[in-house]
């Protein structure tokens, strides 16, 4: 052992004098590879990197795997017998396409909405405002919040006989509604409570892209004669839109995978008709159904969108530099 | 006399502030209704006895005689072990996921080497996938592949096997969001104090554990303040790798989600006193460090 440690020691001593002394072919070959900034650098990298990569694609790679078996109920996939079935049962499934159809909805209506609210709230506050700060972190504060805990709010908002939103329409004589009941109405309270929680979110993005901007722009559009409208509309809102790509990505990529809040405000795994989108979907035939494999082609499904919405993102940044 | 003066200060008051200040913080001030309406009502609710939740309006107050903490006495009792365990997995979790953000960020920002782009390319994806893509193989990973339970049967009990999974589980995930932020930091940093440090000699190590770590600490501050709110936040993973509400592992976010079930009808001052107490860590961590917060929001 002793005999090991003094070879070892020898070793990193000579490669010390190495580095500072005459380097001979050997050496060089030898500390060429070591020096490479790959090989130094991946002792820090590397663990996150294979922890990480093992849990998401080793794990998005072993799902694929499983929407091509007959994995259902209790016991063990069987891989030996692979095949596409599972994605033409999807395609002809109806609830899968009534499913896509409320994503898509929830998609637009919701990223639409924050990005607006959003920016309203950005603009409203980027000025020197008393309490300025105030305002901004209870904007914000739904954010901070677990889905599971908004959801109870939400559920004592949209009650039917005692809700305050009913309260609300009832000053202008209308409902009461049943807003998490009633199939024409329940998405759209979903996504009016999700706003609530995200809109916040977009104001920060919207707030630093607003104070990045030069005062000096908004003097010379005041000196130009435009009115406050004008300016915002030529000159600073036309600057936002790097933000705004951002926040949509992060805000289309939620979209897609909003579950918790809709389980917890629909006391589980099957929402209430009209509000199933593919991420309910996709969780029910799994936890609910034991449809293992039919629950893992949907969420390869999911998984294709949420590329189809960051692949564009990450390469137009590559291609700007800001990887 | 006094109708002159009081003219002069409005004068005065609309000179100052003007009545565009006036309709700013109108809107303000709305929204901030708007934004508080649901907690503030959820708060009232959550003390109100069953008479006073029917004879006051959701968003009053009750009447001294209407409160009550037996809500939050029951709540509190059903969700304490919970809150117990949610500490249990969300501080390692967070200590650990920004420890290895941080070495990855280091590794991809300042040892300049091709193919690094690609790289992280691959942590950044991995901030967005959505956790459904994975769920199914997780769970067949925990439950018949790695089964720290039955093997190390001798000194873990099933409580601590699931904790150590959960740990596990979210540093994976909460890896790339960590790495974003810290190489957003690294980026920015001198480039040419690293070069000096280089040649003098100090290996890659040494300039990450002088020069670099303690220049993080702000942004370590960033990432356990946000990864503790989401971490704590998570139910996906606490809903599938748990299993049941009734698992001496299961968090707070998992019990509040059936919280009174099999009551009959929903108790909403129970859910409500629920609510406030499964949200209190993460409700006291934010309103500290809002600042801190809204920068990891950010990047």
């Amino acid at each position: 052992m002793k005999d090991i440690f003094s070879y070892l020691y020898k070793v990193y001593k000579k490669r010390q004098v190495r580095t500072d002394g005459g380097v001979t072919e050997e050496t060089a070959v030898n500390n060429s590879w070591r020096q490479l900034p790959i090989v130094q650098s991946f002792p820090f990298w590397g663990p996150p990197f294979i922890l990480m990569g093992f849990f998401v694609y080793a794990a998005v790679t072993w799902n694929f795997a499983l929407s091509l078996t007959e994995f259902s109920g209790f016991g063990d996939p069987d891989y030996s017998n692979l095949g596409l079935q599972n994605y033409a049962t999807m395609i002809q499934d109806p609830t899968f396409w009534q499913a896509t159809w409320h994503t898509v909805i929830l998609l637009v209506v919701f990223t639409v909405a924050c990005l607006i609210i959003g920016l309203a709230l950005a603009i409203l506050l980027d000025r020197e405002i008393r309490y300025g700060n105030t305002f901004r972190t209870i904007y914000l504060l739904p954010f901070a919040l677990s889905f599971i805990v908004t959801a109870q709010f939400w559920r004592w908002m949209y009650n039917v006989n005692d809700g305050i939103v009913n309260q609300f329409v009832g000053l202008v004589g209308l409902g009461p509604y049943n807003w998490l009941g009633d199939p024409r109405l329940v998405l759209g309270s979903v996504i009016f409570a999700l706003v609530w929680q995200f809109s916040g979110y977009t104001m920060i993005i919207y707030l630093a892209a607003l104070r990045s901007i030069p005062r000096d722009q908004y003097e010379a559009a005041r000196i130009d004669g435009a009115n406050t409208l004008r300016m915002y509309r030529r000159v600073i809102i036309p600057q936002l839109k790097p933000a705004m790509v951002s926040a949509s990505v992060v805000l289309m990529l939620f979209a897609l995978k909003a579950f918790d809040f809709l389980y917890a405000v629909f006391d589980g795994y099957r929402p209430r008709q009209g509000a199933d989108i593919l991420a309910t979907m996709m969780m029910r035939e799994g936890f609910n159904n034991s449809e293992w494999a039919y629950s893992s082609t949907i969420a390869i499904t999911l998984f294709v969108l949420s590329l189809g919405v960051i692949a564009p993102y990450l390469y137009t940044e590559y291609k700007r530099g800001n990887l | 006399m006094s109708t002159k003066t009081s003219q002069s200060i409005y004068q005065q008051f609309q000179e100052r502030v003007g009545l565009g200040q006036i309709g700013l913080y109108l809107a303000l001030g709305g929204l901030l209704a708007f934004y508080l309406l649901p907690i503030q009502s959820g708060l009232v609710t959550s003390i109100k006895t069953s008479e006073a939740l029917i004879a006051t309006q959701p968003f009053a107050p009750p009447g001294p005689d209407g409160v009550t903490l037996e809500k939050w006495e029951f709540a509190f009792s059903t969700l304490s072990h919970g809150l117990v365990n949610s500490l249990l997995f969300t501080i390692p979790a967070t200590i650990l996921c920004a420890i290895l953000g941080s070495l990855a960020a280091y590794g991809l920002t300042l040892v300049k080497w091709r193919g690094q782009v690609f790289v992280f390319v691959l942590f950044i994806a991995g901030i967005f996938i959505p956790y459904q893509a994975v769920v199914v193989p997780l769970t067949q990973l925990w439950s018949q592949y790695i089964t720290l339970e039955a093997w190390f049967g001798l000194v873990l009990t099933a409580r601590s096997a699931t904790l150590i999974e959960l740990i596990i589980t979210h540093t994976a995930y909460g890896i790339p969001i960590c790495t974003l932020l810290f190489r957003a930091q690294y980026k920015t940093m001198s480039w040419e104090m690293i070069e000096a440090a280089k040649l003098d000699g100090a290996s890659t190590w040494k300039i990450y554990k002088r020069i670099v770590l303690p220049l993080s600490i702000p942004m370590f501050a960033v990432v356990f303040i946000f990864q503790f709110t989401q971490i704590w936040n998570e139910f996906l993973f606490s809903l599938t790798l748990i299993g049941s509400v009734s698992d001496p592992a299961a968090s707070a976010t998992l019990i509040l989600s059936g919280l009174g079930e099999a009551l009959e009808g929903t108790d909403y001052p129970l859910r409500m006193a629920g609510a406030f107490i499964t949200a209190l860590p993460t409700l006291v961590v934010y309103l500290l460090f809002a600042d801190k917060f809204a920068k990891g929001v950010q990047v």
